[in-house]
């Protein structure tokens, strides 16, 4: 096999301007007007550093590439493949700049010890936008570093080369990559690599199928649940069903003689069972008595309590203008959302071996260097002793965000000198899940005489999104003030209203709460917009002429009032009800990308219906068109599934429901038999696509519901008065 | 004890010491198919499903004992790259799975649909289809299955037999 991976020797090294748009945070670069607190605003640099343009290894294409003898290239990607097609668009990227045939890239999870490690996470809906830069330059070094190399071989200028599909063909000759990189060993990486006009691109722009697509039909093992190792046992954690429970101490002494039963491990803040198979692990594990210290009387009630506005401490994070002062004539509502459970169908999982002084750990992770960084500081490892070998994700949304079980799993292995595979079972996973929080809002606003909004106030709390991650650097908080997840769509994006302000306020829930699929999007859009369309009747103007008016004409407000104006098109909006149907529409700006949906709905037997949605969102430069439509039919589809349906409840201090129908979810029967989706390009350089979709849903069917029933509701998931 | 069926087309004894052993385990663990998925084990999410004689069975709550002289089929007997079966030919057209973890249950539950009603309506798969897909692909599977009823139906003199 020939591969460019060993020959670091030679190498020019040199650092590439790294261009690109901000990720998942470009909510707070949008806002120059938050933190105007002058402390704030100087750490806001270092907040958005934290994600964004990728940073890690952009300079050497030794460790992204690897030649294979038969000429395909195989691209070890630091960004994990979990549905969202992240493997495909940058297949088509690093295609096309280095002009092979899509097919002939083979593109795989990078393991920790190639080197190529992401250090933060895959997530916030940034991997295609921030690799857009680096991986084409990267892609294009290697181009010219194979042309350069083939120029030696063939004895050819570089300008009587030309590349064809993965081939170097001059004056009649030709090598193909494979032929060319054969037993070179030492690659000079150059400093300015030319990039191709997008024009030219034959993949990128077009809507190529999925390259995991058969992968996934023919059912090969590919996930996490499907890792092995030979000679593998299998591991169980004892874990408390009650909220906030800490471990005290635990008695083995029966589940030690159960069958298959290889060893009963207590760590300081666990107690474990490696068996021979899954069953008889899950079996000894029931056996095992322990000894919780937990909280046992709380109930949803006490959680609803906690969770109101004016509880706990606040932070303005935008302002303008001057504050409501007489509530007189002026509007003020309330909206809640639930807590809501990821309820991936993978169970987190992990196989981990551990010998000497070296760990391997095959995971279905988002976070493959906070993993590997965790097993090493827990058992005492450098970093380079631990290999995290990543697979692909039966789902993220953010839950494997945090992947503490590779430590158990480690320790496990470690205790028994053979591989552990462990994985969660769904109580557990329900139990267990770093919820998406619950939220109070109370907005406010009054209208002057031309019925358009004077003032606007959004005051909200929510349960922590990224205060408390292992993601976040600790001392960030405090100086930000606010949770930059909660604080997701939070923002108020009519900013041609004179006066307004948003107000996070933060209290402490007793479980833990974290990243959900576009974190406090879903709950902020949902009450925002819903208490728009509420003015927009009490004004008597049409919805959509009521926010186009007060939305600025400053960049990002344009490529708003655009998908608005699409949406309203594409969906032929109209507040008439017809033949029972009635249109909702709501919309959101989420990390730079505007996003606009017109729900259509109706009431069958007592039940909202959602028989069409139509999406129009500006991602910016679409490079795969189909797989950023299938974004948005999912987000609008598991939108759907969280707010008709979803809510976890705290039951005598347990979090229940602990298993799929009791936690109804959307089915096929529930999903909108028509999606329709428009995208617009109002930059040119690719967006966030994976979350910005899941803003407007929840406020679209409820605006529906409004128009159709006289009925606002203002709690998820949407509940009709039993008179309907 | 040993228990003996048909899977993908192969004879199969196995030696059980629990017979109520979930057929599940005993194909992904012991025969080390892992096209099966595990997402819930209490028939509640359709990620397991697989062929039982014909008929969709949630292997997670199936007793191995059940399965003794039946046949089983699994997505990696459903059809392959070189041959794939209507319904695997018409998620590919239709370029269905997400994160794809949950497709297998839903291929298998679709199959078996189209052997009962080879012309499902919306309300047939509404009814017949009830697996959870987390990354909401119900709209493309929906196509999907009436895609893939029109394929059966083009090549529906050719049985799709199970090759190994
Ligand atoms: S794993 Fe069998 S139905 Fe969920
Ligand atoms: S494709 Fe991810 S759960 Fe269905």
């Amino acid at each position: 096999m020939a591969t460019n991976k060993n020959s670091n020797k030679g190498v020019s090294r040199r650092k590439f301007l790294v261009k690109g748009g901000l990720g998942t945070l470009g909510v707070l670069a949008v806002g120059t007007y938050i933190f105007r607190n002058p402390i704030r605003r100087g750490i806001l640099g270092k907040v958005n550093s934290l994600e964004m343009p990728y940073t890690d290894n952009t300079d050497k294409p030794m460790i992204w590439f690897e030649i294979t003898s038969d000429n395909f290239i195989r691209l070890h990607s630091p960004k994990m493949e979990m549905g969202q097609g992240t493997f495909t668009g940058i297949a088509q990227m690093a295609a096309d700049e280095l002009s092979i045939a899509m097919h002939r890239i083979k593109v795989v999870h990078a393991a920790s010890s190639t080197g190529n490690v992401d250090s933060f996470a895959t997530g916030g809906s940034t991997s295609i936008s921030g690799l857009w830069q680096p991986l084409r330059e990267l892609s294009a070094m290697l181009r010219t570093m194979l042309l350069k190399e083939a120029s030696h071989k063939l004895n050819l200028d570089i300008d009587q080369l030309i590349v064809e599909d993965g081939t170097i063909i001059g004056k009649g000759k030709q090598l193909t990559f494979a032929q060319v990189a054969d037993g070179v060993d030492e690659w000079v990486v150059p400093d300015s690599p030319v990039l191709k006009d997008i024009k030219d691109y034959k993949y990128v722009g077009k809507p190529v199928p999925r390259i995991d697509l058969e992968d996934k039909v023919f059912g090969d093992p590919i996930f996490g649940m499907d890792a092995q190792m030979p000679n593998m046992l299998y591991g169980a954690v004892v874990r408390s069903s009650k909220i906030g429970s800490v471990f005290v101490s635990a008695d083995s002494t029966t589940a030690e003689k159960m069958p298959g039963v290889v060893k009963i491990i207590h760590e300081a803040d666990f107690v474990a069972v490696v068996a021979n198979s899954m069953i008889e692990a899950e079996n000894a594990k029931n056996a095992i008595e322990v000894i919780w210290e937990s909280y046992d009387n709380l109930n949803t009630k006490d959680i609803v309590e906690i969770m109101t506005v004016g509880n706990g401490s606040s932070t303005i994070i935008q302002k303008k203008g001057k504050a409501l002062k007489e509530k007189d004539n002026s509007l003020t509502m309330e909206f809640r959302t639930p807590i809501g459970a990821h309820a991936q169908i993978e169970p987190n999982g992990v196989v981990a071996f551990v010998k000497d002084g070296k760990a391997i750990i095959k995971i279905s992770t988002q976070v493959v260097g906070l993993t590997r960084k965790e097993v090493a500081q827990r058992l005492d490892l450098d970093v380079e002793q631990v290999i995290v070998e990543p697979t692909f994700l039966g789902g993220g949304f953010g839950r494997r965000l945090h992947t503490p079980h590779a430590v158990q799993a480690a320790l496990m292995s470690k205790a028994v000198g053979r591989p552990v595979k462990y994985f969660f079972s769904r109580k557990e996973e329900f139990q267990h899940d770093m919820f998406r929080p619950p939220t109070h809002h109370v907005i406010s606003g009054n209208l002057n005489e031309e019925g358009l909004l004077n003032v606007l106030e959004h005051e909200f709390v929510s349960g922590d999104v990224g205060n408390d991650s292992a993601l976040i650097p600790g001392f960030l908080p405090p100086i930000i003030g606010a949770d930059i997840g909660a604080i997701r769509g939070g923002f108020i994006q009519y900013t041609g209203i004179p006066n307004f302000r948003s107000v996070y306020w933060h209290v402490d829930l007793p479980f833990a709460t974290s990243w959900w699929r576009s974190l406090g999007l879903l709950a902020n859009t949902f009450a925002m917009e819903s208490f728009m369309d509420e003015m927009a009747i009490r004004a008597q103007m049409n919805a959509v002429e009521f926010r186009l008016r007060q939305i600025a004409d400053d960049p990002i407000g344009i490529r708003l009032k655009n998908v608005i104006n699409a949406v309203t098109d594409k969906a032929k909006y109209s507040e008439n009800i017809v033949e029972g149907r009635a249109m909702g529409l709501a919309a959101s700006i989420d990390a730079n990308t505007p996003c606009a949906q017109i729900a259509e709905v109706s009431i069958v037997n007592h039940e909202i219906v959602v028989h069409k949605v139509t999406v129009a969102m500006d991602p910016g430069l679409a490079v795969n068109p189909d797989q950023i439509r299938a974004q948005c039919e999912g987000c609008v589809i598991m939108g759907i599934s969280a707010v008709l349906y979803e809510q976890m409840f705290v039951e005598n201090g347990e979090l229940a429901p602990t298993i799929y129908g009791p936690y109804k979810m959307a089915l096929m029967k529930n999903a909108p038999k028509e999606i329709d989706v428009v995208l617009l390009q109002g930059k040119d350089t690719p967006g966030a696509v994976g979350e910005p979709p899941l803003g407007p849903i929840g406020a679209a069917i409820a605006n529906a519901v409004r128009r159709l029933t006289g009925e606002r509701l203002t709690q998820l998931p949407l509940k009709l008065p039993k008179y309907i | 004890m040993k228990i003996s069926f048909i899977i993908n087309g192969m004879s199969k004894i196995i030696d059980v010491e629990d017979e109520n052993t979930p057929l599940l385990y005993i194909i992904r663990d012991v025969l080390d198919l892992k096209g099966t998925k595990f997402g819930c084990g209490k028939a509640a999410c359709g990620a397991c499903t697989l062929h039982v004689n014909n008929e969709a069975v949630r292997s997670c709550s199936y007793p191995v004992k059940f399965a003794e002289g039946k046949e089983i089929i699994t997505i990696e007997g459903l059809g392959n790259r070189a041959k794939p079966h209507p319904v695997q030919q018409a998620w590919i057209e239709e370029i269905v799975p997400q994160c794809g973890y949950c497709q297998p249950g839903f291929i298998m539950a679709t199959a078996a649909l189209l052997n009962k009603v080879p012309r499902p309506t919306d309300k047939d798969i509404d009814n017949n289809i009830i697996n959870i897909c987390r990354c909401g692909t119900y709209y493309r599977m929906r196509k999907a299955i009436h895609r893939a009823a029109e394929l059966s139906a083009e090549s529906s003199s050719t049985s799709f037999k199970i090759t190994d």
